[in-house]
């Protein structure tokens, strides 16, 4: 019973990780990049390191609680890298399919002009709406 | 006691870190993970200037439950958007105005940001009012920021600043 739980955990950790860094493959531009390390990995890793604690605890050598501290420390180191490459590529301007927000632009050149509070034109291709899934938050 | 004790809630953090580092919970460690948990802050004190302050034990409880839940759920979202075409996908940048005030707060929402569906925190801006972001797929700005606002600033401003 035991080993299922734990063969169902580690291919769902692996395969997780997996699209993960396929999203490094698939993705177009630096920023959406960072997505999938930040996510997809997270979990993957995540079940991984609970299949282990659980195969290590049930070896009757105590409970093995190691692993929660990498969950933790990985949980909050994962956010702090993709922030500060994220700010690096900011700085160094990289091409984005993303548009800037244009009180941000404003900004960077330092004319603080926040009357110019005028919104982001939406993106114009509204093709392909349907077929998009939509986060679900 | 504030001399003695700066950081009330870092103190215990460190003596369970050091229990769960070595894996064994005899008194001798436990012993040593209070010391350590009481050293330590002392050490540190000059990087922390300000103790921190959990207004609501209970909210907190509550948002570190709801981030798991947008964790696991986030880990789907993207696996999905990676797996479709990445063709179809509309990454935006967005600017998020921050009622936020404590370094700390910042510092957890942007985390909480980048773990959760679809976005990642980009850039504080040098006057820590506004929080850029970049989110995957979105069409809709100001319903993200709307979203980020209600879900997780607000119960961390609750948590750590005035309510």
């Amino acid at each position: 019973m035991l080993e299922y739980l734990l063969s169902f955990l580690i291919l769902t950790g692996a395969t997780l990780t997996f699209i993960g860094s396929l999203g490094l493959l698939r993705f177009k531009d630096f920023y959406m990049r960072l997505h999938g390390p930040t996510k997809a990995t997270t979990l993957g890793v995540g079940s991984l390191l609970i299949a282990s604690a659980l195969f290590f605890s049930s070896r009757n050598v105590g409970i093995s609680l190691h692993e929660i501290l990498i969950t933790v420390f990985l949980v909050i180191t994962a956010p702090v890298s993709a922030h500060l490459l994220a700010k690096a590529a900011l700085h160094l301007n990289l091409h984005s399919f993303a548009k800037m927000p244009a009180k941000s632009t404003k900004r960077e050149e330092g004319t603080d002009d926040d009357a110019m509070d005028t919104q982001t034109p939406e993106e114009k291709s509204s093709s392909s709406d349907t077929d998009v899934p939509r986060k679900p938050v | 006691m504030a001399r003695l004790l700066p950081h009330p809630i870092l103190s215990p953090t460190l003596a369970c870190l050091w229990l769960l580092l070595v894996n064994s919970i005899t008194p001798g460690q436990v012993f040593l993970g209070l010391l350590l948990g009481w050293m330590i802050p002392l050490l540190t004190l000059s990087f922390w200037p300000e103790a921190v302050t959990i207004r609501k034990p209970l909210t907190l409880l509550r948002y570190i439950g709801l981030l798991l839940i947008d964790i696991i759920m986030a880990n789907f979202t993207v696996a999905r958007l990676i797996l479709g075409d990445p063709d179809r996908l509309k990454p935006i940048f967005v600017e998020l105005p921050l009622d936020l005030t404590s370094d700390l707060a910042i510092s957890l929402l942007a985390n909480s940001i980048t773990l959760t569906p679809g976005t990642v925190s980009a850039r504080l801006s040098e006057d820590r009012r506004y929080l850029l972001v970049h989110a995957l797929n979105e069409t809709d700005p100001d319903a993200l920021i709307a979203t980020i606002k209600r879900r997780y600033e607000r119960p961390l401003q609750e948590i750590f600043e005035l309510c």
